[in-house]
């Protein structure tokens, strides 16, 4: 079984394998390049590199050290890079404690955590995931060990967060945990319709609540959609909410022909999920609210043999016009998905060189391989996106033009300083120059 | 909370067993040839709930240290519930049939090394009128085969006396299992190319605490191969020696 990342593109070229099953070990001799591959939920190429060797890195899971003062609010959580945050949560989230930041899904390693440095439904409070590291280790091709954080070796601290494992390989992390009452959170959805409505929505919500994410129907006449504000719920208010047995997930069975998302389904799927009974407030588990695609394993084998893109972007604050007129573009075409995804950054800096949030909106869709109409799409989004002074996620990318990655990282050259010789990907091959 | 002792705990199969101990509180002593991993995994068990863990280092051939090694585990956990016996190797088979001395180092390290501290810990068990013993056996040990019969003859050995000293503790309020799994995908496996058959350490892990739960004797992991293993047993061996398995 070769590995590939959760895109499932095909005609990605084969890189061999190698593992590294112990923190302390050197990295095993490769014959080519090295790339670090955490568990593959990257949607593009930052974690494949065609021709060269992959390092699984999900053989170092174990936990190291928690140490957290009795009543603290954080808790410091030492633990090796491949250790999944779903195994973070499965542990702790029964003793109080839960992750600061989280993406949309639990399956991703903290390796790839960081070298991607993500965000989640928190960023307008907590900033990304980054923020939360406070040391880790860089294990680089030429043997040598460095401890890196904020202050201690710093340059290679930045580089690294956001580094799309090309710095070398993480071997272990310290992380925060934050206190939480219970596993339950508070849950309010509110339909709107239109842009205006949103941003309003949005910026009344995000002085309340700890975490705000908008789902979006594109593909109707005016953009409309479901904001969904949610709080960790405190001890008293979850006394009586009796935590639901957890299920066994489903897993979609296989690789079906062709895709099942075209235009008929997911207008259907649009039109159901927008209209649905919506309870205005609920409380709900948080492996549902954070995680509602984690319940059915390989859902993305539902887009077929071709696979399918997702495209992330983020302009700045003043640019909502740009927001409106990729929508209005991705409603013309016909494309589309019911992944799409609206939500704020906020001003905290990411840490990273090439981390991806910068203060402004940014807005995630999903879309099905249709070859070259689906690429013309993009490049008309990519010059909504360049005109308005944004930039592309490339944990989400499989095709955007070097240029405009180079364009929208101002760090880039900075960047390339701490490259590790003997790493590289097929991401890195295609934007660098 | 239980009071359990794995030997062998580096292995991929013993490590996500211990796992599961530990999220359920329980106090653990590990066993095994690599004083490095042992503290690895022990750190890892500790943070995961595990009420205490301590090590020790052990190479189960040298029988010598047997006797001192599982008194310091009885005294470090104060008493003993659980013992997990699950080192093993996996013989070169064609090394073995040109290696007298090679194919009786595996017979120790895959049975006499097995025996003798399942021969321990079954007066222990005995003595206190309680506890489980589990063993890692596997398939392997149902028939021989000749892509592997030196590791299928350590296993079956170790199945047989099993069964005797279960035959003779089961009057005693002692449980004995025999652990047999299938395919599982682990360091010992790394070699081998992974097919539908294949299991996870963690399913082996489940079914193994489940079956000491059940209070049962043997188990197949996962149970599918009791079917698989019932079926190949039952060719008669006339057919049997001509295919190539
Ligand atoms: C359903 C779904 C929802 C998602 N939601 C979000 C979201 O809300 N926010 C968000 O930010 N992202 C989101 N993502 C993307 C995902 O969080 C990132 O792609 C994440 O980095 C994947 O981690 P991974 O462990 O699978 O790493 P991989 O995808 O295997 O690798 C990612 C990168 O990390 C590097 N890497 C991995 N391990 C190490 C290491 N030990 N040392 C150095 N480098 C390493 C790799 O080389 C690669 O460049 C989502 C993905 C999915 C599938
Ligand atoms: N994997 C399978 O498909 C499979 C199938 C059926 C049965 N089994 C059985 O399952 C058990 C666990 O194996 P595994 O699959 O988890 O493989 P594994 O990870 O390779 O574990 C084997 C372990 O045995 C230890 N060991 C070997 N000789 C030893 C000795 N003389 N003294 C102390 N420890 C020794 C090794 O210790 P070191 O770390 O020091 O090398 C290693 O930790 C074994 O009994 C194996 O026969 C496995």
């Amino acid at each position: 079984m070769s590995l590939h990342s959760w895109g499932r593109l095909p005609g990605a070229p084969a890189a061999a394998e190698l593992a590294l099953a112990e923190r302390t070990a050197p990295l095993p001799a490769a014959d080519g390049s090295l790339l670090p591959y955490g568990n593959g939920r990257s949607y593009g190429d930052v974690c494949l590199n065609g021709g060269g060797m992959l390092l699984r890195m999900r053989g170092l899971d174990r936990f190291i050290a928690f140490d957290a003062d009795p009543g603290a609010d954080f808790g410091v959580l030492r633990c090796e890079a491949g250790v999944l945050l779903a195994d973070i949560l499965d542990t702790f989230v029964p003793r109080g404690w839960f992750l600061p930041v989280t993406p949309g899904t639990r399956f991703v390693t903290v390796g790839g955590a960081i070298a991607n440095d993500v965000h989640g439904k928190n960023h307008h409070g907590a900033g990304t995931f980054g923020c939360h590291v406070l040391r880790f280790e860089l294990l680089r091709s030429d043997g040598s060990r460095r401890v890196c954080s904020p202050t201690e070796n710093a340059g290679w601290f930045a580089a690294t967060v956001g580094g799309l494992g090309l710095t070398g390989a993480i071997t272990w992390a310290e992380i925060r945990l934050r206190r939480i009452d219970g596993p339950l959170l508070a849950v309010e959805n509110t339909r709107f319709a239109g842009l205006d409505e949103f941003f309003a929505l949005n910026a009344a919500a995000e002085a309340r609540h700890e975490y705000t994410v908008a789902w979006i129907d594109c593909l109707a006449a005016t953009p409309r959609g479901i904001f969904m504000a949610g709080d960790h719920l405190a001890a008293d208010a979850a006394q009586d909410a009796a935590r639901s047995a957890p299920k066994k997930p489903l897993s979609f069975p296989f690789t079906p022909p062709v895709s099942l998302v075209n235009g008929l389904s997911l207008r259907a799927f649009n039109r159901l999920y927008f209209h649905k009974p919506l309870p205005a407030r609920a409380t709900q588990d948080y492996a549902p609210y954070f995680y509602p695609l984690d319940g059915i394993l390989h859902w993305n084998r539902m887009y077929g043999r071709r696979g399918f893109y997702q495209y992330q972007c983020v302009v700045p604050p003043a640019a909502r016009g740009a927001i409106d007129e990729m929508m209005r573009a991705i409603a013309a075409s016909g494309q589309g998905s019911f992944l799409a995804v609206l939500k704020t950054f906020g001003e905290r800096t990411s840490p990273g060189l090439l981390s991806f949030p910068m203060p402004g909106i940014t807005l995630a869709l999903d879309f099905p391989n249709r070859g070259a109409g689906t690429l013309a799409l993009f490049a008309r989004l990519d010059a909504i996106v360049t005109a308005a002074g944004g930039r592309l996620y490339a944990a989400k990318d499989a095709r955007m033009p070097g240029a405009l990655f180079r364009r929208g990282y101002p760090a880039f050259a900075e960047f390339t300083t701490y490259l590790d010789p003997g790493f590289a990907s097929d991401f890195w091959r295609r934007i660098k120059e | 909370m239980q009071k359990v002792l794995i030997i062998g705990a580096t292995s991929a199969i013993a490590e996500a067993t211990a796992r599961l101990c530990a999220a359920r509180g329980d106090a653990l002593f590990l066993v095994g040839r690599k004083a490095q991993r042992l503290e690895e995994i022990a750190a890892d068990l500790r943070v995961r709930g595990a009420a205490q863990v301590d090590c020790a280092v052990l190479d189960a051939t040298d029988r010598a240290a047997h006797a001192a090694t599982l008194a310091t585990a009885e005294s470090a956990l104060g008493g003993l519930d659980v013992a997990l016996i699950a080192h093993g190797t996996l013989p070169d088979q064609k090394a073995c049939e040109a290696s007298v001395e090679l194919t009786l180092r595996e017979i120790d390290a895959n049975a006499l090394s097995v025996i003798a501290l399942a021969t321990l810990l079954g007066a222990r068990f005995e003595a206190q009128g309680r506890g489980a013993l589990a063993v890692i056996g596997s398939v392997a040990g149902d028939r021989g085969r000749q892509s592997n019969y030196v590791y299928g003859a350590a296993k079956g050995m170790v199945a047989l006396f099993l069964q005797g000293l279960r035959n003779r503790l089961a009057k005693k309020g002692v449980q004995v299992l025999t652990v047999k799994p299938g395919f599982v995908d682990t360091p010992m496996t790394a070699a081998f190319k992974k097919g539908a058959l294949w299991a996870q350490p963690d399913d082996i892990a489940r079914g193994i605490l489940a079956a000491l739960a059940a209070k049962k004797d043997v188990v197949y992991l996962p149970g599918f191969w009791r079917l698989i293993m019932l079926i190949i047993r039952l060719i008669p061996e006339r057919i049997f020696k001509k295919l190539s398995l």
